[in-house]
């Protein structure tokens, strides 16, 4: 198995070098390139992150557009308020973590059905977020803000990075670590495979997944907080344009595994990044319809989800609420 | 509290809705609007006049058809949640053959629904056939098949369907494309017909047909299907290829079917969150198509309604939308009026 991997990684990263000299020569900076791919990848890793964790536990939630499209209103509102992006930040995974716990209690509490309450939760927003535009605005449109409550940027020797970029790696190594190494993560991947044993065993199955839900609520909140307060620098109602399900396709290709994730989110944030930037480079831009450009990352991620599932196993109580017999 | 057994199911849905209205009335009363001023202003609008009860009826013609969409799904066991992006495609399709290709009365309006239907199954083609031999997720393969279907939707408006001289729209319907209108004081017109037999027709295929007992059967217990020898592939792709035909009939009713633009604007904007609106209109429908016609009123009713809401007291109409995600998320507890009565019982 071992050296499978290394002449898969080998490939990949060949792959990669020459991507990067054709990128070049065709005009496409590959350094902006990594730039945008690396901010386009933080929302979907820490969102991806936290789904891990949830459906470790025996939840799905599929309304992390719902919570990207929320939590990046709301975390403007905030950082406008408290003059800071961080604030923001701040808030933003707060109201995600709000939302995450709702899920969690409706779908423990009640034994929703977790597809369809998700769900409830997209429709929800895709209702709530312009009511709430107008609301705070009185414009529904896209909302420009001041520049200095975007997030500032670490300067490296290769280009900027955002430090919500090193948190989503460092959130990603953390919850690998909790998931393999703590006690806790051990009675998180109990709980979805068998929560009759961790009941018996004591331990309040209700709580544990309640913790994940609210945990993975947060880290989606971060990161749609993220979306206009690290990247984007302006808010419309359409902010999140499907990366929250993008997400979800990140946390099927990484069979739940963090560090798979966080690699997934990087593979579908590139295909994002190579989007933005053949849309705004002379030369390229007007040979490729603009439509077609938009369409990369959604095919991407179609391909990828094509490709990949039907081979990965999930916890056998992944989606099903839990009754003591 | 005592409801006959079976009209268990009616109550309850309503009881959601009211559920959902009351949310509703608290996130409006959060932003400083007086809930009841809102929701009187959303009665008379959507029922105050006979032109108002029309209108109601016009926005519900879409709805049941989408509605229908998740409905099959749902029946399949699927979670088909791509009626919005094969309702775009519906209607780029019904706008070309409905624009762009001349034919004699009668046989072009039959040819341009047509044209709309197919184009939207031919769009639930990719999540049904990556579900049915690659395992999908449907719940990813038709959320990425809407976006790319916005995309193209727009690309195709723009470049291949645009009416000359004017950029926000479509070239119109030609008249032999359009449905005749039902009363020129509202946008109803005989579409509503095509939508309810539509539904009819599904209703009577999933009921009345083997193909259709083994698609309910693969939905309520596919060891069982397995067993009596269905095929799922073939129910995958049935119930993908029903709600495509649905989803649309849908698109194209509301370029065919709806005065007075008769065309598909560039920003898709007649069309837009139709496709969302069904999953709440099919789950308080019980995922019925006849209950899908039913649901559909009134959320027609809500839609029609909240227009009025918007101009007179300053809520905007979109809250409708949110309230159909909270009666959604309150419809996805199974057991939510089942622990009530209990309580109530106690």
């Amino acid at each position: 198995m071992r050296w499978k991997a290394v002449v898969t990684w080998t490939f990949a990263l060949g792959a990669v070098a020459l991507g990067a000299r054709f990128l070049e020569r065709v005009g496409l900076p590959p350094v902006s390139l990594l730039e945008t791919g690396l901010l386009a990848m933080t929302p979907l890793a820490l969102a991806a992150v936290g789904e891990c964790l949830n459906q470790k536990a025996g939840l799905v939630n599929i309304g992390l557009e719902a919570i990207f499209m929320v939590t990046a209103t709301v975390g403007v509102w905030f950082a406008e308020v408290g003059r800071s992006g961080t604030v923001g930040l701040l808030a933003g995974a707060a109201t995600g973590a709000l939302l995450g716990l709702g899920f969690g209690a409706v779908s423990v509490y009640g034994k929703a059905d977790q597809i369809i309450a998700g769900m409830g939760l997209n429709v929800f927003a895709l209702g709530f977020v312009p009511f709430l535009l107008i609301s705070l605005w009185a414009f529904p449109g896209i909302h420009v803000f001041p520049n200095e409550l975007m997030v500032p940027r670490i300067r490296t020797p290769l280009g900027q990075v955002s430090p919500v970029t090193l948190a989503a790696v460092v959130v990603a190594l953390a919850a690998h670590l909790l998931l393999h190494r703590t006690v806790l993560g051990f009675r998180i991947r109990a709980v979805g495979e068998k929560p009759e044993a961790v009941d018996v065993a004591g331990l309040r199955v209700d709580r544990l997944r309640l913790l994940t839900a609210t945990v993975g609520g947060a880290l989606a909140g971060l990161g749609g907080a993220f979306l206009p307060l690290g990247w984007f620098g302006a808010l419309v109602k359409e902010i999140s344009a499907g990366r929250g399900f993008i997400a979800l396709a990140c946390v099927v290709f990484a069979g739940l595994e963090p560090l798979l994730a966080l690699g997934a989110a990087l593979l579908f944030g590139l295909a994002d990044g190579f989007a933005s930037a053949v849309a705004v480079t002379p030369g390229v831009k007007e040979r490729v319809p603009f439509y077609f450009v938009s369409m990369i990352p959604y095919v991407v991620t179609l391909a990828v989800v094509a490709a990949v599932i039907g081979r990965r196993r999930f916890p056998s109580t992944v989606g099903r609420p839990y009754a003591r017999e | 509290m005592r409801t006959p057994r079976a009209l268990r199911p009616l109550a309850e849905s309503l009881a959601t809705v009211a559920l959902g209205l009351v949310a509703g009335g608290v996130l409006v009363w959060a932003f400083g609007h007086s809930p009841l001023a809102a929701y009187r202003a959303l009665a008379v609008g959507a029922f105050g006049t006979r032109e108002d009860l029309l209108e109601t009826l016009a926005f519900a013609t879409p709805l049941m058809l989408t509605a229908l969409t998740f409905a099959v799904g749902v029946r399949a066991g699927l979670f088909n949640i791509g009626a919005e992006g094969q309702m775009y495609l519906g209607a780029v399709g019904a706008t070309f053959v409905a624009g762009m290709v001349p034919m004699p009365a009668g046989v072009h309006l039959a040819a341009a629904t047509v044209a709309g239907m197919l184009a939207g199954a031919v769009w639930a083609l990719t999540p049904a056939v990556l579900k049915a031999w690659r395992g999908a997720h449907e719940v990813i393969s038709t959320i990425m098949c809407n976006w790319i279907a916005l995309h193209l939707s727009m690309y195709l408006a723009i470049h291949f369907l645009a009416e000359p001289g004017r950029a926000e729209r479509t070239v119109p319907a030609l008249p032999t494309a359009r449905y005749p209108v039902l009363s020129e004081e509202s946008t109803l017109t005989a579409v509503l017909f095509v939508a309810v037999g539509f539904a009819l027709v599904v209703y009577a295929y999933l009921w009345g047909t083997r193909a259709g007992y083994e698609l309910r059967l693969a939905g309520e217990n596919p060891e069982a299907a397995r067993y009596a020898g269905v095929r799922p592939e073939r129910v995958v792709v049935l119930s993908f290829v029903l709600g495509g035909l649905a989803a649309g009939l849908a698109g194209a009713s509301q370029v065919i079917g709806r005065p007075p633009a008769w065309s598909l604007y560039a920003t898709l904007g007649n069309v837009v969150t139709l496709g969302f609106d069904g999953i709440g209109v099919a789950l308080v429908g019980r995922n019925h198509p006849v209950g899908g016609i039913l649901a559909a009123l009134l959320f027609g009713a809500l839609a029609q309604g909240g227009r009025l809401m918007e101009y007179e007291v300053g809520v905007l109409s979109e809250l409708v939308r949110a309230l159909n995600g909270i009666i959604v998320f309150a419809m996805a507890v199974p057991e939510l009026w089942g622990m009530l009565r209990r309580r109530l019982a106690r």
